[in-house]
């Protein structure tokens, strides 16, 4: 234990000699003070019941290289705590020790993530803040999106779908322990067919949604997607990369490659299951970003958190369900 | 076409005159009609463009073969796939060959392809067709709109290859007046069906049942696309009443086809089979359309049955389903109801804002990449790195382990050249077998097996064999009925000789043959 300390405390003062990450440390080290201040009667417990250096004291520079540990733990999402029994151990003090899980989270923000859950199933799940330089930018994610506004569409209403049916009610998301399970050409079917249910609905209004050719801005989203074709022959085999199913692809491939998804198998176009981590990020992040976002538009009649995919009243459901292909009552 | 109307602000005292048009309720009529011409115009546009393709080309009727293409794609989908896409090339070839016989058939097969292509216009990202017409608002404003179709799209399949499937647009242009109730339509025209046999006119007949199959074609996928649905998610079915009612409708339906489908079967095996007489040419050709129309009404009962066999699975389906999702422990708090509160009403929103949406759903829920820095040390190796070789041949075979199969011959090399040499015996000069028999047996105590055996198998020479690969010269053994006389062999004294090959005549006639 000390030589590791003794390694750490060079790590620690080797970086900040070059000055620049000292600002952000003297950051972590104020954020540790008031966090030790505020933590010392909660501590006092897991000081006396277990070796918790630093507790009710002040911090060393061990402790803030342990809680810098696991945040970079965190980083790595495709990393398991049961696999690594260093991140486990950081786990468990994180949870037993609350100055330290000050100081990480402190070290985390100070890096502009967020800290969404830290437990043993789900590890130090964190994810970037909006500014932050972990943050994912659709510029970088897909080329095209960033000057084709369609494409830009497409590919955010695919990570939205992609959710949508790993969580297909609201119980699923609510409840920790649930699996999501879909498939590439699920999650294209199951749009397509919310689609075509609202063109069948504008049809039946009689409305006429072919859009101005002067302002394609005003066609309904709806629209883009059934447009697109949902696949294609290529000269290589490889998926047509415009098509939805190579949008939808894409979108899970790199979910999977954030850890939120696991590949599970090669059918239609691709099986994936849920992990904890993407259970959170939708939860608490996401899904409440774009709500926001829709009810800033004046969209959406506020919910009361009860399911609005409700069984159809009767009389209503039988011809719709035939023609739609969509039972959902939305 | 009209010129577009202007749009400017009309000055009041000409409002008096006659209206550039009669309202909106009369320009969605108009609308209507404009997008059903739009369908047919990527086939004339076929013709009208195969002038620029390199090569003479104008003798292929190129919208010919664009009908012909969305007729076998519409056939040849199926219940779960839709139709392959080298299939369809290969059975268009027949007809394009037949447009310009004297033309190579890689150029048929161009022109097929080429044809093919277009129906799915894989030029366009959207793989699609627009056609651009103008409305006339409640407001009187013309406004331009935009008309997105498809004729052939790409679906895909359940083994990860792609698939054609014609779309209701190209049905409609193809069949026409589909737009009504699939199946009272499907029993018109059963009914006219059976009419047109009792009369005779099969020719009639024959059309009626292909314009049936299309709408069992439909029928079918409709049903698809339902199960695939309620597949999804059981709640939000009423399964107490609804889909139960929906199945039994549906299973009563598949047996009532069956049914009469069945009937219009042996009606028409008997017209075929009793048509007998085989001099008529009218009757013969009866005969064949007959037996036509035995393979078409065959396949409809085919996709009933694959339709029942799905709805037989739906039951124990909803009934696991049923058991995950209602009777589950009731989870602590509710979530977020990620379709219903965010996708469904994000949908019907103009592109513009619900990119907004999309975008605050991709930024948060994309989670987070490490950005990766480079030194430049790594750089440099980086780049001067030498590119890594790719195996064009795979891995490396492991080295098979070989083990040396005793050798167990009865005879030896020695031995077998030792039979051959007394065998070669001249094509004017047959030998008996017991002679044979003594000469191996003074050489060899053990030849004159090898030699039976090989005058045995001379006595079916392999003639054909021979004859294939140009050999001069057979082997053959003759029984004349004279009893072979040997210590250690019994049967036939068989007269073993040559016989000559005329392998140039041989040789002739196979090149002939090919």
């Amino acid at each position: 234990m000390s030589d590791h300390h003794a390694e750490l405390h060079d790590a620690w003062t080797g970086p900040a000699e070059r000055g620049e990450t000292a600002p952000r440390e003297e950051t972590v080290a104020a954020a540790l003070e008031t966090a030790g201040g505020d933590g010392v009667d909660a501590a006092e417990p897991a000081a006396s019941g277990g070796p918790a250096p630093g507790a009710g004291s002040g911090v060393t520079p061990a402790d803030a290289a342990d809680a810098a540990r696991l945040v970079s733990f965190g980083l790595q999402p495709k990393l398991l705590p049961a696999r690594d029994a260093e991140y486990a151990e950081l786990l468990r003090r994180y949870r037993e020790d609350s100055s330290f899980a000050r100081l990480a989270d402190a070290v985390a923000t100070g890096f502009g993530l967020v800290v969404l859950e830290v437990s043993p199933r789900a590890g130090m799940a964190v994810t970037a803040g909006e500014d932050s330089v972990f943050a994912v930018r659709m510029g970088d994610y897909a080329r095209r999106a960033a000057t084709d506004s369609a494409d830009r569409f497409l590919h955010g209403l695919a990570h939205l779908a992609v959710a949508a049916l790993a969580f297909p009610r609201p119980e699923d998301l609510a409840d920790d322990g649930y699996i999501g399970r879909i498939t590439v050409n699920g999650v294209d079917a199951f749009v397509r067919q919310a689609c075509r249910r609202l063109a069948e609905r504008a049809e039946e209004e009689g409305a006429n949604t072919d859009p101005s050719t002067d302002a394609p801005g005003l066609e309904a989203a709806w629209r883009i997607y059934a447009r697109r074709s949902s696949t294609g022959a290529t000269k290589d085999a490889r998926r047509l990369a415009g098509s939805t199913t190579g949008i939808i692809a894409k979108a899970v491939a790199f979910l999977a490659d954030s850890g939120f998804l696991q590949r599970t198998g090669d059918d239609a176009g691709g099986a994936y299951r849920t992990t904890a981590r993407y259970q959170l990020q939708v939860r608490d992040m996401a899904g409440h970003a774009a709500l926001a976002e829709l009810l800033e538009l004046g969209v959406v009649p506020v919910g009361d958190g009860s399911a609005t995919l409700v069984a159809p009243p009767d009389g209503d459901d039988l011809e719709l369900t035939a023609d739609a292909g969509l039972p959902f009552h939305a | 076409m009209t010129s577009p109307a202007s749009t400017d602000a009309v000055p009041p005292q000409l409002s008096a005159g006659p209206r550039p048009a009669l309202g909106p309720a009369a320009d969605e009529g108009l609308a209507r009609r404009l997008r059903a011409l739009a369908c047919t115009a990527p086939l004339h546009d076929l013709d009208a463009r195969k002038a620029n393709l390199a090569g003479e080309y104008s003798v292929y009727a190129m919208a010919e073969v664009a009908l012909a293409a969305i007729d076998l794609v519409t056939l040849n989908m199926d219940f779960d796939t839709g139709a392959d896409h080298e299939q369809i090339v290969s059975r268009l070839l027949p007809r394009v060959a037949a447009q310009a016989p004297a033309r190579p058939a890689d150029e048929h097969e161009r022109v097929a392809r080429w044809v093919l292509e277009n129906l799915i216009n894989v030029g366009s990202v959207d793989r699609g067709f627009r056609a651009v017409y103008g409305t006339f608002g409640p407001d009187g404003v013309y406004t331009r709109r935009d008309y997105d179709f498809k004729l052939v799209e790409e679906v895909p399949g359940h083994d990860g290859s792609v698939y054609l499937r014609t779309t209701d647009e190209a049905v409609n242009v193809l069949v026409g007046a589909l737009d009504t109730d699939v199946t009272s339509a499907q029993i018109a025209a059963e009914v006219k069906l059976e009419v047109l046999i009792s009369r005779g006119r099969l020719a009639d007949a024959q059309l009626a049942a292909e314009q049936a199959r299309y709408r069992t074609v439909q029928y079918a996928e409709t049903l698809r696309r339902t199960l695939e649905a309620t597949r999804r998610n059981v709640r939000a079915v009423d399964w107490l009443n609804a889909v139960p009612d929906l199945i039994d409708e549906a299973l009563a339906h598949v047996a009532d086809r069956y049914r009469h489908e069945n009937a219009i079967l042996t009606n028409i095996r008997k017209a075929r089979d009793e048509a007998e007489t085989g001099s008529d040419p009218k009757t013969a050709e009866h005969k064949r359309r007959a037996a036509e129309l035995v393979d078409i009404v065959k396949d409809c009962i085919r996709r009933h049955t694959q339709l029942q066999s799905r709805l037989l699975e739906a039951g124990p389906l909803f009934r696991a389903e049923q058991d995950r999702q209602a009777f589950a422990r009731p989870a602590a708090h509710t979530g977020l109801d990620l379709y219903g509160q965010l996708l469904a009403p994000l949908l019907p929103l103009p592109v513009e804002r619900a990119t907004r949406v999309t975008d605050a759903f991709f930024a948060r829920g994309t989670g987070l990449r490490t950005p990766t820095s480079v030194r430049v040390g790594d750089l440099v190796d980086l780049l001067l790195t030498p590119p890594a070789e790719r195996a064009h041949l795979g891995a490396e075979m492991p080295e098979p382990d070989l083990i040396a199969t005793p050798d167990d011959s009865r005879f030896s090399e020695e031995q077998l050249a030792s039979a051959k040499e007394l065998l070669d015996l001249e094509h004017d000069a047959p030998r008996r077998l017991s002679g044979l028999l003594a000469e191996a047996r003074r050489r060899d105590p053990d030849l004159p097996y090898l030699v039976a055996l090989l005058a045995v198998h001379a006595a079916s020479p392999p003639v054909g064999t021979a004859y294939r690969q140009g050999e001069e010269r057979l082997l053959f053994a003759v029984d004349d009925g004279t009893p072979l006389d040997d210590p250690e062999f019994g049967g036939a004294d068989l007269i073993v000789g040559t016989a000559r090959l005329d392998a140039a005549g041989m040789a002739a006639d196979r090149t002939e043959a090919a």
